[in-house]
């Protein structure tokens, strides 16, 4: 038996539903539809009133969610897709994000971001929204890379006492299988070592760390030993991680698939230049998605996104510095 | 709840017309006396942070929501409802506090002014946003029905000029999806800072937007006290006894700038002459006299205790330490252990 990443969240989601009264979940098409790409199949049978439609109204939907975490309750709110957060993008940066630091209330709430680049999806079905929210104080953001970390991440966020937002990407849904889920896990806020090099890190999150894992694997028959670092929370970053990693490497390239411009990939190379300036053989680098919308068109949309051979040649580079 | 000093004049019997009337009056002169005691304090620069939002001219229609909810309610009111959050339970203390920048005050100076409640009593504290606390209190109505809770109410205030906003139509839509027991008040005062309503909505009245999100209407003469209770009392009556979501449309004219900055010298004159700008408090007042609920002595009387009591809070506030930045905890998450060490050292 095998479980995919997407199922993996149906599961984390139908686990926090049957341990937590308090948990609903809320989304355009959630009810007994489950969903557009079926992250909650079968809930709402299973649990009666408390996965239900919502109409096409993201504003609404985050603020009706911090209403009701005031009122106790632990919400989950799917938006279609990671692109449709931002009509309620007020919402969450300005009610939910503030609401404890305002008023000492607590706003336990979980925002789940169908997010990143699958092909043919086009300019408005694959976008990375991680950074934009990462900027603003009051918010935690994940990005979970495996099947094993999208189960114990997503229930992590449940119990959270504060928004999270919880970026699970769609290239992973079936694509990434697990042989079962997880009954331990690095909590939240902890980056993982993906796998030991002693050559050159690449910081990654989410589907990245695939593509980076697949360089380090050809590097290796190279005899060039990549280590991949996979961020796991990109707010907060685990600084220290990456800054051990690139004491034993000497050399970072971060890699992620937002648009270039600011972002988290330019977050961890301000740190590493901050932080382990000294520990430096080469400038830090970053390779990111192209600095244009997303195209629709799969052979675009290929070279607008990092790839394994792209990141491979950021690679190659890296260790020619 | 907490409740002010005069919060027990609340009457036993909420129908006899006098008690409820009267009650209501007082709350309205105490809004007035706080909001005149704010202009005040702001013109001789004591304000820390320097925005002083009034409600001058609104008080009937802001009080009459107030004490038309009871406690078990969710009440998120605006700007102008400095009335009404003293009926609903906002101590006079309470609400100086915030305006003054108390560490002391619900809000600890992380927040000023009109933004300011205490949401474990069912008072949320409005974002500066507009129209965006719509969704907040449906949210918190449809927690409450989860739980099994019954006969509560929610409201929530804007001006004209909000109605405009996508929140309020997403807001207002996912109220009549879930049929929710929640009362929008609109107070249209003719201006949105200094934006008149024929630049704000194209269609015949904001009444008309009712139908369309599967509310019930109600229009009242803001200016007039026994009209708004009337039909605030009623829409909020209907609401809490299952007739689903309720919209309140009142009318009047803003007698004050839209902040203490700002002298409205593009106010009409003539919105200023028509009925519309009558001072509600001149009207209800009047009224008071001409039932012989009470002599325009005892009514003197009653202003006296409301500035008393202004005055000593204030003296009290004035008191009270500020924030302090060094040992603020500069922190926006309960869980403390996911803060980002690098950015919180
Ligand atoms: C979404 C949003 N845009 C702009 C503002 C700035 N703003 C604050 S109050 C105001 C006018 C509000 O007018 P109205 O809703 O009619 O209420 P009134 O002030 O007349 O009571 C504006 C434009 C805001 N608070 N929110």
């Amino acid at each position: 038996m095998s479980v995919t990443y997407l199922e993996a969240i149906r599961e984390a989601q139908a686990r926090a539903l049957a341990d937590d009264p308090r948990v609903y979940i809320y989304g355009q098409d959630v009810g007994s539809f489950g969903g557009a790409f079926k992250a909650t199949k079968g809930l709402a049978q299973q649990f009666p009133g408390r996965v239900f439609d919502a109409p096409i109204s993201e504003d609404a939907m985050v603020g009706s969610a911090v209403g009701a975490a005031i009122e106790g309750m632990r919400p989950i709110i799917e938006m279609q897709f990671a692109d449709f957060s931002t009509p309620g993008f007020n919402q969450i940066i300005n009610q939910a994000a503030t609401l404890y630091w305002r008023t000492q209330i607590p706003c336990p709430i979980t925002i789940r971001l169908p997010s990143g680049g699958t092909s043919g999806s086009g300019p408005f079905h694959s976008q990375s929204m991680e950074a934009l929210f990462a900027h603003y104080p009051g918010l935690i953001v994940m990005t979970p890379a495996t099947v094993e970390d999208a189960y114990s991440m997503l229930l992590e966020a449940v119990a959270i006492d504060d928004p999270v937002i919880f970026c699970e990407h769609k290239f992973l849904y079936y694509h990434l299988k697990a042989d079962k889920l997880p009954t331990e896990s690095i909590p939240a806020g902890k980056a993982r070592v993906a796998r030991p090099g002693r050559d050159l890190t690449i910081v990654a999150y989410s589907a990245m760390v695939h593509e980076a894992l697949a360089v380090a694997e050809e590097l290796a028959l190279e005899g060039t030993e990549i280590e991949v670092v996979d961020l796991r929370t990109i707010k907060p970053i685990d600084t220290d991680t990456i800054v051990a990693s690139v004491a034993r490497t000497g050399r970072v390239l971060v890699v992620g698939e937002a648009f270039p411009w600011g972002g988290v990939t330019a977050e961890v190379v301000a740190r590493v230049a901050t932080e382990a300036f000294g520990l430096l053989d080469a400038p830090p680098q970053r390779l990111n998605a192209k600095d244009t919308p997303i195209p629709y068109h799969p052979d675009l949309w290929a070279v607008h996104r990092p790839t394994a051979r792209s990141i491979s040649a950021a690679v190659r580079n890296l260790l020619q510095m | 709840m907490v409740t002010s000093p005069i919060f027990d004049l609340r009457p036993s019997d909420p129908t006899a017309e006098r008690d409820i009337f009267v009650t209501t009056f007082r709350w309205m002169l105490l809004a007035r006396t706080v909001d005149e005691k704010l202009a005040g304090l702001y013109r001789a620069g004591k304000i820390p942070g320097g925005g002083v939002y009034l409600g001058k001219g609104q008080e009937a229609v802001s009080a009459s929501l107030g004490v038309s909810l009871q406690q078990g309610d969710v009440y998120a009111p605006l700007i102008r409802d400095g009335a009404g959050r003293l009926a609903f339970g906002e101590t006079v203390i309470e609400a100086l506090r915030t305006c003054l920048g108390s560490v002391l005050g619900p809000m600890r100076g992380r927040d000023g002014n009109v933004h300011r409640g205490r949401p474990k009593d069912g008072y949320l504290p409005m974002i500066s946003h507009l129209g965006a606390m719509i969704s907040v209190v449906n949210g918190a109505l449809m927690a409450k029905r989860r739980r099994g809770e019954q006969h509560f109410v929610g409201a929530t205030c804007l001006g004209e000029g909000g109605t405009s906003t996508g929140a309020f139509h997403e807001g207002m839509n996912q109220a009549g999806v879930e049929r929710l027991p929640f009362v929008m008040l609109v107070t249209d005062n003719q201006y949105a800072y200094s934006t008149p309503t024929s630049r704000q909505f194209a269609c015949k009245s904001l009444e008309s937007r009712a139908a369309a999100y599967g509310f019930q209407a109600h229009s009242i003469d803001g200016t007039n006290l026994a009209d708004c209770l009337r039909g605030l009392g009623s829409a909020v009556t209907q609401a809490r006894n299952g007739g689903g979501p309720q919209l309140v449309i009142a009318r009047l004219l803003r007698l004050c700038g839209h902040g203490e900055h700002d002298d409205a010298s593009y106010v009409d004159d003539r919105l200023k002459n028509s009925p519309l700008g009558r001072d509600c408090m001149v009207v209800a007042e009047q009224r008071v006299i001409a039932e012989g609920w009470a002599d325009k002595q005892e009514i003197q009387s009653w202003r006296a205790q409301a500035s008393s009591e202004v005055e000593a809070a204030v003296v009290q506030v004035q008191t009270e330490a500020s924030p302090d930045p060094y040992t603020e905890r500069w922190s926006a998450l309960k869980s403390t252990h996911l803060l980002d060490g690098f950015l919180n050292a």
